[in-house]
């Protein structure tokens, strides 16, 4: 076994451009349920409107890649805005029904064969985020000796580090300030804060939106970072990933989706190369398991990993132990 | 006098010193002139007749054939109910009267069945509770909603109404907001002092006690600055020290020129501080007066103070 590859690998996948991007949707994740008390479960469908958004006008079109951009930003409003008016004024449990619904039915719309002159059904987009790329600064690679960088991987983590960054300090402005006072009231009792003359639906909606914007720009990164998109890369894990990555660093705590994100792939990456490894060199025998296996045993790591979270720090890395038992009385 | 008498470690010393109290205030209540506010209400009270229904010279809200039923019992059937401007209003009745129930209904967190009511000249009827309560008529609960993990002060700075920055765009600008946000937070400082919560003010408000929820919810409605503010049993759990401070409170209320509406269970308080009492019994109202008038009326001991004695000789018989 090599440690020092697997080691590698693993801080590679801990600050790689795919932790940047989990992060920065998780923050809006958090935004929804950590601040607001939102059960959002089909983050991933804000994500793939705003990838295609993204891609859509730049291979259609020939808009810029910038535009693009924006118009993910605005399907992602959109979806928000359509998946709010009706549920938002009732209980929690009819968001969660309708996001984790929206966003599979958004994924099978994508990969129809009636949306493909645009979206390219299922054989998806490719080669758009050229205009990303002809601004990228680093000329050569990051070289560390046990771990390397490409100038193209780096440009996608400046990016994406830089925009996870700015994220959590606008959610730290606006959570300090008193319109995230009214957020948290929202969370801890919808009725007393409408007892004060609070707009409780308006405050939900303007959540739901920028969390959601924020999972468009990050499925605008994985777009560009991959150069390639596949309505099925969508799949409703990656909104379960979302929720570990959240809790994992605490929710409602502002850099806990960051923290979270970075563990959470460190982790992960360590368990896939040690495994590959493993089965490489022939210490776990094929008869146990073998490399195409790897996916499965990943997914169930990660849910037994969530449960140990929930049952002996619920809280998370970050959070506030104390905070979280003050529950009912 | 020490600040912090609600908390439950208590010296046996102060318990003394609030017993001490206790006995002042109520003899104060009893033998001391009515306050300014007192004479005020019975003043413009004085010609209105006893009787269910009877309209008042100044009305601040007035509710006319509200009615609410949950499958087949009619928790509400209100005919018409008028609560005069600048008094402290009782409502009393036994419990499922649907004292509670008319508090919903008027406050927009329930929607009657028919009816129409109007707050301050403007007919409210539909509105959503977060518009009535920005209009100036606020409500507490029965059972209590502190914003948990949200701190003392939180919950008390979150009542003021017009900040600006509860606004998404302003909320990032700290420059716009800061000055407002300080006033904000000395009168939420003020109010928690006149409650006796300050030695809680940075504490999560989960970690308080269920008569402290009690009074942090009473402070954090009046900090809205309410015209009416409609208080549900505001006293159940509150230790006598504290009831009777409350009471000072309340009656502070009205002397300032808030009206105030409170649903209570304790006759003696109910008779101290009330102006105005409005009976109810299976929905409707079915007496109102002056507290004299109520003790008298037979309406009134037949359905609720009667049901006291009925008690007293049940136990008897076991
Ligand atoms: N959400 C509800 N669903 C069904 N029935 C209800 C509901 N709320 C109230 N009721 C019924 O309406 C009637 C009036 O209830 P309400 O809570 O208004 O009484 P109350 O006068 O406040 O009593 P208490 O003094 O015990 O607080 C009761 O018979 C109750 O069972
Ligand atoms: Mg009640």
């Amino acid at each position: 076994m090599d440690l020092l590859a697997i080691l590698s690998n693993s801080v590679r996948g801990a600050f790689g451009p795919e932790a940047a991007i989990y992060a920065l949707a998780a923050i809006g994740l958090n935004i929804h349920f950590g601040y607001t008390g939102l059960l959002n479960f089909g983050q991933v469908g804000f994500m793939l409107v705003g990838a295609y958004g993204t891609a859509v006008p730049v291979v259609a079109w020939g808009w810029p890649l910038w535009a693009g951009v924006l118009v993910g930003v605005l399907c992602a409003v959109l979806l928000a805005l359509l998946l709010g008016f009706p549920t938002l004024r009732l209980r929690g449990d009819y968001l969660a029904i309708a996001t984790i619904a929206a966003a599979e039915v958004l994924r099978y719309l994508y990969r129809s064969s009636w949306a493909e002159p645009l979206t390219g059904g299922v054989f998806g987009l490719k080669q758009f985020a050229g205009g990303f790329y002809a601004f990228n600064p680093y000329s050569g690679p990051l070289d560390l000796g046990w771990l390397t960088f490409s100038p193209r991987a780096l440009w996608v983590m400046t990016v994406g580090w830089g925009a996870a960054f700015l994220a959590a300090g606008l959610v730290a402005l606006l959570i300090h300030s008193p319109w995230g006072r009214v957020l948290r009231s929202v969370r801890e009792d919808e009725q007393a804060a409408r007892s004060l003359g609070k707009n409780v639906f308006a405050y939900k909606m303007q959540s739901l939106v920028l969390g959601g914007v924020m999972g468009a720009l990050a499925g605008a990164l994985i777009g560009i970072n991959s150069q390639a998109l596949n309505p099925d890369s969508f799949m409703p894990i990656i909104t379960f990933y979302l929720w570990t990555i959240m809790i994992l660093g605490g929710a409602s705590r502002v850099l806990a989706p960051i923290v979270g994100s970075v563990v959470f792939w460190f982790l992960l990456t360590f368990l896939d190369s040690a495994l590959r490894q493993a089965i490489g060199t022939g210490l776990v025998p094929a008869s146990v398991l073998v490399a195409s296996d790897i996916g499965a045993v990943r997914f169930a790591a990660v849910g037994l990993g969530l449960m140990l979270l929930m049952m002996f720090r619920p809280a998370g890395l970050m959070g506030d132990q104390k905070e979280l038992r003050l529950d009912v009385r | 006098m020490s600040a912090d008498q609600a908390t439950p470690r208590e010296e046996p010393e102060d318990l003394v010193h609030q017993r001490a109290e206790l006995v002042e205030e109520e003899a104060r209540l009893q033998h001391e002139a009515p306050s300014e506010g007192a004479s005020r209400a019975a003043r413009a009270l004085a010609d209105v007749a006893a009787e269910p229904g009877v309209p008042k010279p100044d009305p601040i809200l007035v509710v006319e054939d509200l009615t609410r039923s949950f499958g087949g019992v009619k928790a509400v059937q209100v005919d018409h109910v008028e609560v005069q401007r600048g008094t402290i209003t009782a409502v009393i009745g036994p419990n499922g009267a649907g004292k509670s129930t008319f508090f919903n209904l008027v406050t927009g967190f329930d929607r009657p069945d028919s009816g129409r009511w109007r707050f301050d000249g403007a007919d409210i009827t539909g509105r959503p509770a977060y518009r009535i309560a920005g209009s100036g008529m606020v409500r507490t609960f029965q059972l209590t909603k502190a914003l948990m993990r949200l701190t003392t002060l939180e919950n008390v700075m979150l009542g003021a109404t017009g900040q600006r920055g509860e606004r998404l765009l302003t909320a990032p600008l700290r420059f716009l907001w800061r000055g407002q946000e300080d006033q904000v937070r000395q009168r939420a400082d003020a109010l928690l002092e006149r409650f006796r919560l300050t030695h809680m003010r940075d504490e999560f408000a989960g970690t308080m006690s269920g008569g402290q929820r009690k009074l942090l919810e009473m402070a954090r409605a009046l900090m809205v600055r309410p015209s009416l503010v409609m208080l549900d049993e505001p006293m159940a759990g509150v230790n006598p020290a504290l009831t009777q401070s409350l009471l000072g409170h309340i009656q502070g209320l009205r002397d300032e020129g808030t009206t105030v509406v409170l649903v209570e269970h304790d006759m003696d308080v109910i008779m101290a501080i009330s102006d105005w009492i409005v009976v109810m019994a299976e929905g409707r109202v079915i007496a109102e007066g002056r507290p004299d008038d109520i003790r008298r009326n037979k309406a009134v001991i037949d359905a609720y103070l009667g049901t006291r004695r009925e008690l007293k000789e049940d136990d008897g018989e076991h």
